[in-house]
């Protein structure tokens, strides 16, 4: 009873024994350690392995030449997807947005196609780009292409028209509007779009991957798990989270950083 | 005022027109191949005879089932796990982070591993749409019970309020609101990837019966179920969004 007081009033008056931090890290030590230790002695070494079994395994994985192989092309469809995703989003999101008109009528459409599920539509997307990568990227595009769209909206939605009116009155051309007045003032939430483009290229890509592949990382994932292998499977599926986090930090960082100048 | 709405409304309108005059135009003899995209007729016959005959139903039933229980499996554990984070912002600062970096990992990764596990059959899905609903719900929860005014706790406490007292009249109301669209966030997500989970590999459901339909060449039925799932993903939307905005009014 009395923990429940805790949850409020007396929050922050406790000092820290240990900075959050190293806290956490020990919490994640110690979830490794329960993984480990229940592996080893109740784990079906089929279906489980443990940590130490799965970073065993990462380097033999590393060293294959066909894995490499496949890694290097999911980081190809990611990064393709990507850059054409927020190329055609920025477009779009500008055509739409700039006009009250094209936002009111055109937005709500979008909105509908950002909803609906596009898990759905994976086999269509094999049936017109093949088993290769095309699909993926393709796949990848119709994840990533919305978010940047919404946000690009968003972004240019509360810019003021005074500045436009001054920047128009002296004299700047439309491209000169774009560089010095829309541009800046959109900058914050392009790049939280770039972020949410980029993890949903991530789920578009990694979906399609697992779906049907030849030489990408769905592929080997299939056959590790298939082949009962687990240390492999936990290998390759921890390579994947540190391109994934990796890519999300990217895009973070340049999140923070170019929405620096908006802080006042 | 109402006439910008109704030109509005014509250019929605015009946009809808505009992409089924295209799939008609781009579908006559001699267009795209009918295996990819087939005509609209045979499509739009194909939908009603799915509204009209009872063969969806196992696997939407499965569908529903495999949701149903990855959102109250994900909010038990979400909400409960929240509020036992939120009592000391100690524990705040420690696991919020922890929940926010794992959240940012894709989930659909761990599938295969659940497949591994879980089997292919609902268990898999089950498990997938638990993972990726859970971290909404949690992180939610975590932000709504410890950004409480302090103002409130002691206003309630100088009035008496026992401990259960402050929970329930004064934590609970004023943490709802974030809890409802964490809540909101998970039964969203979780329905999208439990269908790309079905698509992936299952033995029944709605993802599944559009895939073996996608490889026996089916066009237009595969076409009917897209447009069934498509819709029910609308109701879904919807009616959670719905459920929120009310449970939102009903507090205040």
């Amino acid at each position: 009873m009395t923990a429940i007081t805790t949850s409020g009033v007396s929050l922050a008056r406790r000092g820290p024994i240990l900075s959050p931090g190293i806290a956490r890290l020990i919490v994640i030590f110690l979830l490794l350690a329960v993984w480990q230790v229940s592996a080893a002695l109740w784990g079906d070494p089929l279906f489980l392995c443990t940590p130490v079994q799965a970073l065993q395994a990462l380097p033999h994985i590393l060293s294959d030449p066909k894995i490499d192989n496949a890694i290097m092309v999911t980081i190809y469809e990611l990064v393709t997807a990507f850059a054409v995703s927020v190329a055609a989003g920025l477009a779009i999101g500008l055509a739409v947005g700039l006009s009250g008109f094209t936002k009111q009528s055109i937005l709500p459409v979008i909105l509908m196609l950002y909803a609906t599920p596009q898990a759905i539509i994976l086999p269509l997307f094999v049936l017109i780009f093949g088993i290769g990568p095309a699909a993926k990227i393709a796949f990848g595009i119709s994840h990533g292409v919305f978010p940047v769209i919404v946000t690009t909206v968003a972004g240019v939605q509360n810019l003021r028209p005074q500045l436009m009116r001054a920047a128009h009155s002296m004299g700047a051309s439309r491209w000169q509007m774009f560089t010095t007045v829309i541009f800046p003032h959109m900058i914050p939430s392009f790049f939280t779009g770039m972020r949410l483009g980029m993890t949903a290229v991530l789920i578009g890509v990694l979906l399609a991957e697992l779906y049907v592949s030849t030489a990408g990382i769905g592929f080997y994932s299939r056959l590790f798990a298939e082949s009962f292998s687990p240390p492999d499977l936990f290998a390759l599926i921890t390579v994947l989270a540190v391109i994934a986090v990796t890519l999300n930090e990217l895009c973070r960082t340049a999140e923070r950083r170019f929405s620096r100048w908006n802080v006042d | 005022m109402t006439k910008s709405k109704l030109a509005q409304r014509l250019v929605q309108l015009g946009v809808v027109i505009f992409i089924l005059f295209s799939w008609w135009y781009f579908t006559l003899p001699g267009g795209i191949n009918r295996l990819l995209l087939p005509p609209p007729a045979p499509v739009f016959r194909d939908f009603w005879v799915l509204l009209t005959t009872s063969s969806i139903w196992p696997d939407l039933l499965v569908t529903v089932r495999e949701w149903v229980s990855a959102v109250v499996i994900a909010s038990v554990f979400g909400c409960s796990i929240g509020y036992l984070v939120s009592r000391s912002a100690y524990s705040v600062r420690v696991f919020d982070p922890l929940f926010a970096g794992i959240y940012s990992i894709p989930a659909i990764l761990l599938f295969p591993l659940y497949l591994l596990f879980f089997g292919l059959g609902e268990g898999s899905k089950i498990a997938l749409g638990t993972t990726i609903a859970f971290f909404p719900v949690v992180l939610n929860t975590i932000a709504g019970l410890a950004n409480v005014d302090k103002a409130y706790i002691r206003a309630a406490h100088s009035m008496g309020a026992n401990d259960l007292q402050l929970f329930w009249s004064v934590m609970v109301p004023a943490a709802f609101p974030v809890v409802l669209t964490g809540l909101r966030l998970g039964c969203i997500i979780a329905f999208l990837v439990i269908l790309g989970g079905e698509t992936i590999s299952s033995l029944a459901g709605l993802g599944h019966r559009i895939v073996s339909l996608a490889e026996n060449m089916e066009s237009s039925q595969m076409f009917a179920n897209i447009i069934f799932a498509v819709l029910m993903a609308f109701i879904i939307n919807g009616t959670v969004s719905f459920v929120e905005a009310r449970g939102r009014r009903s507090l205040q």
